[in-house]
């Protein structure tokens, strides 16, 4: 390699916009859902407080005495993202009417309050806090990002783990598909507690992402968003592989996108000429045991994909 | 002691325990009220609905999910520069006990009654303090009423000195005993009150126009430092906590200053001295009169707040006795009930260490006779040291021949 | 670690850990990477993608001109700028440090 592409380095002559999600945050290179931050911010702007618990996105954000947090953040514990967003909506909601001007606070109108948590904070052991805020109707944006297992521990098991992955609690075995679940469906959950508008989207689409943010972020009440973001580290694949690895989940069918507005599917983002599972399973370590030939990897295989089909046609995928 | 006069008096009223507490936090005007019910706490929050939804009290109530989700709200609602407030017992509290840690170390002052009540198994609603003392590691401040009346008043003063040194606070009071009596009570007015607690106005809001990043987490070059904070603080709420008990006579008359606010004692100088928590020290002084009436020089210190604990307190009211007596509605299975672990670790680099016995008594609502008491300042009175382990404390009211194998 | 590896030695806490907003900057990943990204001037048309799909927010427009450049202070050398290229622009080489 030539020595003047060695030393190319633009740093100092960079145009930087106000960034919301600042750099010298601690999360893996190539991570997925460092970017689904970045669009949120973007999207939410600086009226904006941020609940979150812990997890990957807390972890690499807060490490005292640094936040790579432009808007007002507070983490507190794991199981309870959605509730402290609730509590401070409510304080919002008592500032609007008492009006307390020694507090110096702005009125609730234009203020965004966004819960973001993983798949693991939100699906499994803060449900009870995200049933309590959405069943409440309090006016809070919650987004899963779903990076497919508890990262921040060493990529354990979740209900959203995809069926057939191998993670360090469902581990691949002589009696072992690897985890013999499919992803909990989070979507109908929120839409059945009578959240107005309901949303998945990919952070290989971030133009779609951001405008179900900013979509949301217009309605008075819960909101629920589920944001796919792959984790090279946890998922075991090339950094560089990111976009690619969360559109493909997309083109096979295995994260289809869409909204729900009143409990009822609006728009479906259709998929011509659906791609096979296989094509995504085989570009991801997790799933190598799956390729070994023996015939129970490939009806683990088959079920994976029976499951993405049936679902495709609930939802009418296919263009 | 404050306690109210039998008879009320002309701004005196008669009500529940639970709705006169409900009525001393509406008079401190929180911006948002988020609570559980639980048996014997149910009446707070179900007071407490009845004033919002009359208009009377202009809070955000939270239905909240669970007691989890109540301190949780109330975390992310302090945090955002509210005054919260929330109320529990027992199984509740132990649901609490994560989100609790955290408001002491993110230095939220949420005020929390707790209508005190054990911890199951076996299942059990009654009173004891063992909700109280399970939490007393978190960075909460914790006071224990006597009667309604201090019930109120430590919800009131609780707000005040929260808010001075930014910790939590547990106000306990013992359910059934104090939660369900109907016993004359001042209400304060919130006028009253605006005099004493002024408007909380917190050091960091979440308000977006001047963002901050709050719950970070902490490095072992940080931590360490982080939680001793609230080690400090609870030094400085000491003085705190006394300004405020003389504060709070001024305004209201009633004299919580003895030992800085958190000591009340009944013939304090005695030779023998009881030590006890909370509703329990009714009967005791009652007790005390008789013995003393006797002849026999007996007296009680009642502890009003244990966290921070009373230590300069409690080495000047204990160090001259002949022997002391812990009654105490708790145990540490394994060890002795952490009461009077706790007393013996404050006297023992004191300059006396008068012998120490302790008694496990009252545990799930079992009632505390006279002759129960008798019988426990009888045996703190042939109290002497050396101890062993097993003679130090005793279980006074155990029904051994339940036991199986006759507790053999 | 040692005393004088500390950047926070002069540090005080603040009550309840309190942070300042957007002080993560002074972290300098990129210290962790091993490929860098270089990008062909010529080849660039400008169209953001890089910088769209950056983690970091290390992929930027280069002041004045009409392409793309890297901040070399964040960039964690993930690859992706190179892979959401439409143009093929650029290219991770091995960083020779
Ligand atoms: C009560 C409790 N249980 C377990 C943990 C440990 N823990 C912290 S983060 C985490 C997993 C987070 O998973 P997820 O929400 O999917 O976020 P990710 O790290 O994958 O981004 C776990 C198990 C905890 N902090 N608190
Ligand atoms: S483990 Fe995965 S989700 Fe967590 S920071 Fe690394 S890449 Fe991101
Ligand atoms: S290599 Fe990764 S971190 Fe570096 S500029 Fe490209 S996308 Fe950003
Ligand atoms: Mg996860």
């Amino acid at each position: 390699m030539s020595s003047d592409l060695q030393d190319q380095d633009f740093t100092d002559e960079l145009e930087h916009d106000e960034e919301l999600w600042n750099p010298g945050h601690r999360a893996c290179a190539g991570c997925g859902p460092a970017l689904a931050m970045k669009y949120i911010t973007e999207a939410a702007g600086e009226n904006t407080i941020i609940s979150q618990p812990t997890g990957c996105m807390e972890v690499v954000s807060t490490p005292y005495p640094e936040s790579s947090w432009g808007t007002s953040y507070i983490h507190n514990i794991f199981e309870n993202g959605a509730s402290v967003a609730s509590g401070i909506e409510a304080a919002y909601k008592a500032f609007d009417r008492r009006d307390p001007d020694h507090l110096d606070v702005q009125d609730s109108d234009d203020l965004n309050i966004i819960a973001v948590g993983g798949d693991g904070a939100t699906a499994d052991i803060g449900i009870r806090a995200l049933s309590g805020m959405m069943e409440r109707g309090h006016d809070v944006l919650y987004i899963m990002y779903d990076n497919e297992a508890y990262m921040n521990t060493g990529v354990q098991r979740s209900s959203q783990t995809p069926f057939g992955a191998s993670t360090t609690t469902s581990p691949a075995g002589d009696e072992s598909i690897g985890n013999d679940t499919n992803k909990k469906d989070m979507t109908s959950i929120a839409a059945d507690h009578g959240v107005e508008y309901v949303a998945t989207a990919s952070i290989s689409n971030p133009h779609d992402f951001k405008q179900k943010v900013e979509k949301a972020l217009e309605i008075d009440g819960p909101k629920f968003l589920h944001v796919y973001s792959p984790c090279p580290v946890g998922w075991s694949y090339e950094s560089s592989k990111t976009v690619e690895l969360a559109e493909l989940a997309v083109e096979t069918g295995l994260f289809p996108v869409f909204e729900m507005e009143d409990g009822e599917i609006t728009s479906v983002n259709k998929i011509s000429d659906r791609k096979p599972v296989r094509e995504w399973l085989e570009k991801q370590g997790r799933f190598k045991h799956l390729f070994d030939g023996e015939e129970p990897s490939e009806e683990a295989i088959e079920e994976l994909q029976t499951w993405i089909d049936e679902r495709a046609e609930d939802l009418g995928l296919d263009a | 002691m404050a306690k109210a006069e039998q008879n009320p008096s002309e701004e005196q009223k008669v009500m529940k325990g639970t709705s006169a507490v409900a009525r001393g936090v509406m008079a401190a005007n929180p911006d948002v009220v988020s609570a559980y019910p639980i048996t014997p706490q149910t009446g707070v929050v179900e007071k407490l609905s009845d004033l919002v939804a009359d208009g009377e009290l202009d809070s955000e109530f939270i239905k909240v999910d669970s007691e989890f989700n109540a301190a949780s709200t109330c975390i992310g609602a302090s945090a955002a520069g509210a005054r919260a407030f929330s109320a529990t017992s027992s199984q509740g509290l132990k649901l609490m006990s994560e989100p609790l840690f955290t408001a002491a170390g993110m230095r939220l002052p949420i005020v929390m009654a707790v209508a005190n009540r054990s911890l199951s198994a076996p299942l059990s609603i009654w009173a004891d303090h063992t909700d109280a003392f399970a939490e007393r590691d978190g960075g909460m401040m914790q006071f224990h009423a006597e009667d309604v009346q201090e019930a109120i008043d430590h919800v009131l003063m609780g707000f005040r000195v929260a808010e001075q040194v930014n910790l939590p606070v547990l106000s306990n009071f013992d359910g059934f005993i104090l939660t369900h009596v109907q016993e004359p009570a001042d209400i304060p007015t919130e006028e009253e009150v605006s005099e004493f607690l002024p408007p909380r106005d917190p050091e960091y809001t979440l308000d977006p126009s001047d963002p901050k990043t709050m719950g970070a987490f902490a490095r072992p070059e940080h931590w360490t430092e982080a939680r001793y904070e609230i080690q400090r603080a609870m030094e400085e709420s000491k003085d705190v906590w006394a300004k405020t008990v003389e504060e709070f006579k001024e305004i209201f008359g009633r004299d919580y200053t003895e030992y800085n606010g958190m000591l009340d004692t009944y013939h304090g100088d005695a030779d023998y001295r009881l030590v006890a928590l909370g509703s329990m020290c009714g009967t005791i002084r009652k007790v005390i009169d008789e013995y003393r009436a006797e002849g026999v020089d007996v007296g009680l210190i009642r502890p009003r707040v244990h966290r921070p604990f009373p230590t300069e307190e409690l080495r000047e009211a204990l160090g001259d006795a002949e022997a002391v007596g812990v009654l105490t509605k708790e145990m540490s299975p394994g060890y002795e009930s952490a009461l009077a672990g706790e007393i013996k670790g404050t006297l023992y680099h004191a300059e006396n260490q008068p012998p120490i016995k302790s008694f496990v008594v009252g545990m799930a609502g079992r009632d505390i006779t006279a002759s129960d008491i008798g019988a426990m300042i009888e045996e703190t009175m042939e109290a002497s040291a050396p101890m062993a382990f097993d003679e130090q404390e005793s279980w006074p009211q155990l029904r051994e021949e339940l036991l199986a194998d006759g507790g053999d | 670690m040692s005393e004088s590896e500390d950047p926070y030695e002069n540090l005080t806490i603040t009550t309840g850990a309190v942070v300042e907003p957007n002080t993560s900057r002074v972290n300098k990943t990129g210290s962790w990477r091993q490929f860098k990204p270089v990008i062909n001037v010529d080849a660039c048309i400008a169209c953001g993608q890089c910088d769209t799909y950056c983690p970091d927010q290390a992929a930027k427009p280069v002041e004045g001109e009409d392409y793309y450049g890297f901040d070399l202070d964040y960039c964690k050398g993930c690859g992706i700028c190179e892979e959401v290229c439409p143009t093929d622009a650029i290219d991770m080489i091995r960083e020779e440090k």
